[in-house]
């Protein structure tokens, strides 16, 4: 490898291309975009969690000075409701979100009316003057309950999820030893710092529908878009400038992009909407909150015969853009790293007066790694195992990979292509001096602290395919644009494509620009989400800097009158292999050498660019063990987490700067749903954590040091690079470590069965039973 | 309710703006001064997104009525970089990968740049206490607390 | 969340003040010192004055003078001035530990302690700090000026004493003897939180014997109080760990807490428990 390539290409911990116009206020996030004579758009939400919609007066609003208009669902009645990512699905589909409500309201939050004026703060004074009058039903508020009515013949229990393989009740019938537990995780999201925010315009000197404020899946939703509102796909596009975190929150198709593009046409003027720190709160996709009751079947050597799960997954009060992916994939991705010859899982998808569910950052992955390890820690003391000990007996080994689960997550049957568990497991164990730890945590007990280690063991998923494509261009100054359809919300996707495309094609990365959420530079993309750019984006830019490159060294090689063999690329200009650090043509020469005009380009195709297409079959898994010492104070029951230790097998790490930004970036957002974060509501259905006051973030100080170890023990047998995806692995086995530890500091106390984990409950834990012992 | 002239000392620029009373500082940077790299998180002074200096002291500009501000100097992200040259709080950001979506950077610059004007040998737990003022959701906040304490070391030994 | 509008008054003293507090109060006029809560109150629109009447501009009514007996805190006097050495002595050196409980940096550089203490709010560190110290509100109006002790002021969660048509143009603290020791410990879900509970104590020894013992109680009630039985218990006690227990659980069975779905009243009496005997343990 030369020196250039380790410097910027793949491995290379280089600086981010994203930065500068970042730290410099430069940033072009939605709310910093305007357009002229644009109005504002301000969504009047029903402040009743369930009830008949008796009417809407809008006649003050309008009449207010600078308001422009205010709609209800009678004057979008041409709009269908908000439909599957996926395509339509005619089981799921009377469960769809209308863009505003028209019979019923079923959520705390839902819009109802949207009013367009020519400031933002009339807006919301207009907004104010809209009377919503509804008819009061008891809203729905426990989907562990008997499901109820949702409609006409509908019951709220829209669907159950069933996956599963093997005969799992023969197993348990047979089995001598059976571990039930019953755990829940808390209502919680992602809630980026960015509100959601869209400007929807349309550009009738060309017949073009815009979206500005596009994120995750541009490409997606502008097919979305095109089909609801009857329009050509090229006459429909979608624009990402900044976007502040997404988490899997931002960017499906919520009611408000409808709205403000159907206004911008019918009202002839951009429509501008962002949204309230408020609003977003009970407005934009909740996540996790299930309820499962599990249970396993063990041998007596505490191996795992057979799982069987219940759960119930509250998924609000509509069915948005992902159907029922998350609790699909819940079930499909349970049993994590162990071998497993039988399961079932059985997830009842219930809908609730609350405000929609949907994908957060691991869905499913955080959820059922919390189950499954609270199954494997409940499982190692009634079996009288060390918790690691009953891990380690169930792993399954890297001899047995790839390994098939006769299951399904997001539509891709799960085969575990690569990945050495055990040793993961060891080293962290070894890192983090696990032996010496209880030692010390043993003795800090005698003395009366409450103090514990935990950990957790995790599969992760990324890469979804099937196919992705990119194009390079070079241009005549030797500057290279790499052209995706990726997005980015702040994950560093420009840097990794560029050191991707720095090393196959032997560019300088900070010659690179990439291009991404634009519609209309490239028909075709992935966005990013699911963790999956790193490899499937990625790999169509290796794939198609692999080509440029061979098209450069053919037109040298005749330029130079040798071999194309003979040469290679290096910082961005034509050298002999054997004469590295002497330039013979530059880069940019060759594009002029191949212009339409050139004589030297002989019946070559004009321009030095190339379209490159990665296919895959399968997802790749990524994989982790962590670790966390906590320590609990009895006069509080607040925790404190002394000690945390992620591991993490990446397959092959582009940026390992990047890739541990996002291992320990999700893993703060793992522990404000371990500990502080939930979306709480009153038995009226109305949300009571609709503030940053009451939804609680971590801040540096609640965060503790982060050990992080990285490996690329396993790279991914499904892809070129090697590469598996970041952006999960560190939030997905959060809520399993810290439950974890907190459970070892109890001890005799008590046991976690859900999250959050707050100080009352602990304390009131550690008086009951010290009042017991005194007895 | 009518209009009120003022005028906005923005990192040494005077904007002339008239607006009513009840705009923030925050709104009337960003959308009248068309200053937008301040940004607006919460509207509530909690995540300190819209951080600015106000006379020297990182304040949040949506707890602030622009009128307020009429007269101050103000300091916002576009001012840190001085002739060209980026601020050290700018390239410690960027080397220490103390971003990544960015939305909540410039607040965190002027707050670092802030307390670190006022106090320039301040210690590294009084510092985390500080830096805790702010929301991030993405980076976790280590790389920030390293980027600052970097920063600071270079700012003490004079830029 | 943008504010709904109002009028803005800009006066440049405190008689100027007071007379449009006479005026606008009715047509509710309000006082904007800090804004760190009157502001974003005003986002939710759960406040919607007619009437700002900025007092920021009132140079009378800026800082803090100590004088022999006394700490006279001035309207606009802000949380961060309290983290400075400026105030001397044991109620300095309170005040200074208190300060750093509230919110966080940013806010304390505008936020007052007049403000706080007109506000009332029950997890407020200061107004729990005039209760146990035995502050003195000077309230003006137009009508004249009022002198009203701490323990009338406050008159429920977010309620005190105060007419609409009075603007506190000052608080008076008397300072602790100089051999006072003091204590404060706060317990919040995360660092700057709103308070769940909080105990301030102070005490002298004599012959090494607690004397003049105050334990101030904030966040737990709907109004800061002392907590005159736990007081009297702890007074001629000798220092340690037997006599704060003993202490605390008096205090924990004492009060009346508040409750919420997140915070159940036995929750706060452990708190109290707790934080009673670390302030005494940490009191120096």
């Amino acid at each position: 490898m030369t020196q250039a390539k380790r410097q910027t290409g793949i491995g290379a911990s280089v600086t981010r291309l994203e930065d500068l116009p970042l730290v410099t206020g430069s940033g072009q996030f939605v709310g910093d975009i305007s357009f002229p004579h644009q109005v504002h758009m301000r969504v009047v939400r029903s402040s009743n969690a369930h009830g008949v919609l008796v009417g809407v007066r809008t006649a003050e609003a309008k009449a207010m000075n600078g308001v422009v208009a205010v709609w209800t669902a009678h004057d979008i009645r041409d709009l269908p409701p908000i439909d599957f990512r996926e395509g339509p699905n005619e089981k799921l589909a009377p469960f769809r979100q209308p863009v505003l409500a028209r019979d019923r309201v079923r959520y705390v939050g839902e819009p109802v009316a949207a009013v367009f004026a020519v400031d933002p703060y009339i807006a919301e004074d207009a907004a104010e003057l809209v009377a919503v009058a509804v008819e009061e039903r008891t809203p729905i508020l426990d989907a562990s309950a008997a499901a109820a009515e949702f409609a006409d013949g509908l019951s709220t229990e829209a669907a159950v999820c069933r996956q599963g393989y093997g005969n799992v009740d023969t197993a348990f019938r047979n089995a001598r030893h059976i571990v039930e537990v019953d755990v829940s995780i808390g209502r919680h999201s992602g809630v980026p710092l960015e509100t959601r925010g869209a400007i929807g315009r349309y550009d009738a000197a060309r017949d073009v529908l815009e979206l500005h404020g596009a994120a995750k899946v541009p490409h997606r939703n502008r097919e979305a878009i095109a089909r609801i509102f009857g329009r050509s796909l090229a006459a429909v596009h979608c624009f990402e400038g900044h976007v502040g975190g997404g988490f899997g929150i931002r960017g499906e198709i919520y009611p408000e992009d409808i709205l403000v593009l159907a206004a911008a046409m019918r009202l002839g003027r951009p429509v501008k909407w962002i949204e309230d720190r408020y609003e977003h709160l009970m407005a934009a996709n909740h996540s996790r909150q299930q309820h499962h009751k599990i249970r396993a079947a063990f041998d007596d050597h505490g191996r795992l015969l057979a799982i069987d799960d219940r759960f119930f997954h509250d998924q609000g009060a509509y069915i948005r853009t992902h159907g029922t992916r998350v609790a699909d994939m819940s079930c499909g991705i349970l049993p994590g790293p162990y071998r497993l010859p039988h399961f079932r899982a059985d997830g009842y998808f219930r809908l609730t007066n609350k405000t929609p569910a949907a994908t957060y950052r691991a869905p499913g992955r955080y959820e059922t790694n919390f189950v499954r390890e609270r199954l494997m820690d409940a499982a190692a003391k009634q079996l009288g195992l060390s918790r690691v000990e009953i891990r380690r007996r169930n792993l399954l080994q890297s001899s047995d990979m790839p390994h098939v689960r006769p299951l399904i997550a997001l539509g891709d049957e799960v085969v575990l292509d690569s990945g050495d568990y055990a040793r993961l497991l060891d080293k962290a164990l070894a890192h983090c001096g696990w032996d010496d730890l209880e030692r010390k945590v043993q003795e800090r007990r005698k003395s009366g602290e409450l103090v514990g280690l935990g950990i957790a063991i995790y599969v992760e998923k990324s890469g979804l395919g099937p196919t992705d494509g990119a194009r390079i261009h070079v241009h005549p100054s030797g500057d290279v644009e790499v052209i995706t359809g990726g997005a980015s919300l702040g994950q560093g996707f420009e840097t990794v494509m560029a050191q991707v495309c720095s090393e196959k094609l032997g560019v300088d990365y900070r010659k690179i620009r990439v291009v991404h959420g634009r519609t209309d530079r490239i028909d075709h993309g992935i966005g990013a989400h699911a963790s999956r750019a790193t490899v499937m984006t990625g790999n169509a830019v290796a794939v198609a800097a692999e080509k440029v490159r061979a098209a450069a060294l053919e037109m040298a090689a005749q330029l130079l009158q040798t071999e194309a063999s003979e040469l290679t690329i290096v910082a961005g200009a034509v050298v002999r292999v054997a004469a590295p650090n002497e330039p013979l043509i530059r880069l940019g020469d060759i594009v002029t050498h191949l212009r339409p005009t050139s004589s030297s380009r002989g019946a070559r195709a004009p321009g030095l660019s190339a379209e490159g297409w990665f296919e895959t079959k399968h997802m790749t898994y990524p994989y982790g063990v962590q670790i966390a010492q906590v320590a609990i104070d009895r006069g509080t029951g607040a925790v404190r987490i002394e000690r945390m230790l992620i591991a993490y097998d990446i397959g092959r790490a582009i940026n390992p700067m990047l890739v541990r930004g996002q291992l320990v970036g999700g893993f703060v957002q793992g522990l404000g749903g371990a500990l502080f974060e939930e979306f709480q509501y009153d038995e009226r259905g109305q949300p009571l954590s609709v503030t940053f006051a009451d939804y609680l973030l971590p801040t540096a100080q609640e965060v503790p040091d982060v050990d992080v170890l990285l490996t690329e023990d396993a790279p991914s047998t499904t892809n070129p690079l090697g590469v598996k995806g970041a952006g999960e692995g560190g939030i997905a086995g959060v809520g399993a470590v810290i439950a974890s530890a907190i459970d070892d500091a109890l001890g005799d106390i008590g046991t976690i069965t859900q999250l959050p984990v707050k100080p009352q409950m602990l304390k009131a834990m550690i008086d009951a039973h010290a009042r017991a012992s005194r007895r | 309710m009518g209009k009120i002239a003022i005028s906005l000392d923005i990192n040494d620029i005077l904007h002339d703006v008239t607006v009513e009373a009840r705009r923030t500082l925050a709104d009337v940077i960003r959308d009248d001064c068309g200053r937008t790299g301040t940004h607006i998180g919460c509207e509530h002074g909690v995540c300190g997104a819209c951080t600015i200096l106000v006379d020297g002291k990182p304040v949040r500009s949506c707890l602030m009525f622009a009128v307020q501000a009429d007269g101050r100097k103000i300091r916002t992200v576009e001012g840190l970089r001085r002739d060209g040259a980026l601020h050290p709080l700018q390239e410690a950001f960027i080397e220490h990968h103390a971003l990544q979506c960015g939305f909540c950077t410039p607040g965190f610059l002027m707050l670092a740049t802030g307390v670190l004007e006022q106090h320039p040998d301040i210690e590294e737990s009084e510092l985390v206490e500080i830096l805790s003022s702010n929301l991030c959701r993405c980076t976790g906040y280590e790389n920030i607390l390293k980027a600052v304490k970097a920063a600071a070391a270079r700012m003490r030994h004079g830029r | 969340m943008k504010p709904a509008p109002f009028t803005y008054h800009r006066p440049s003293t405190v008689r100027e003040a007071t007379d449009l507090l006479a005026d606008l109060a009715r047509a509710d006029g309000r006082i904007l010192a800090g804004g760190q809560t009157l502001v974003p109150t005003m986002a939710f629109r759960l406040a919607r004055p007619a009437h700002l009447i900025d007092i920021n501009g009132i140079r009378d009514l800026e800082g803090t003078t100590v004088e022999r007996s006394v700490l006279r805190i001035r309207a606009c006097a802000r949380h961060s001035e309290f983290e400075q050495p400026g105030i001397p002595g044991p109620t300095g050196a309170l005040l200074r530990r208190m300060a750093k409980f509230i919110a966080h940096y940013p806010i304390r550089q505008r936020g007052t302690f007049c403000g706080s203490v007109a506000n009332a709010d029950p997890a407020s560190e200061w107004c729990c700090a005039t209760a146990a110290l035995g502050g003195t509100i000077i309230a003006q109006s137009k009508r004249g000026v009022r002198r009203i002790e701490t323990a009338g002021f406050y008159k429920g969660s977010l309620t005190t004493d105060l007419a609409e048509d009075e603007l506190i143009t000052e608080v008076e603290l008397p300072l602790l003897a100089e051999d006072t020791r003091t204590g404060f410990c706060e317990f919040s879900r995360r660092a700057g939180d709103f308070a769940i509970a909080m105990v301030l104590a102070s005490y002298r020894l004599e012959r090494g014997r607690m004397c003049d013992v105050r334990i101030g109680l904030g966040g737990v009630e709907a109004t800061p109080r002392r907590i005159p039985e736990v007081e009297a218990a702890l007074t001629g006690k000798a220092l340690g760990k037997a006599a704060f227990e003993a202490a605390a659980d008096l205090a924990a069975h004492a009060v009346r807490p508040i409750e919420d779905m997140n915070n159940r009243a036995e929750f706060r009496r452990g708190l109290v428990r707790t934080l009673l005997v670390r302030a005494f343990e940490n009191a120096a």
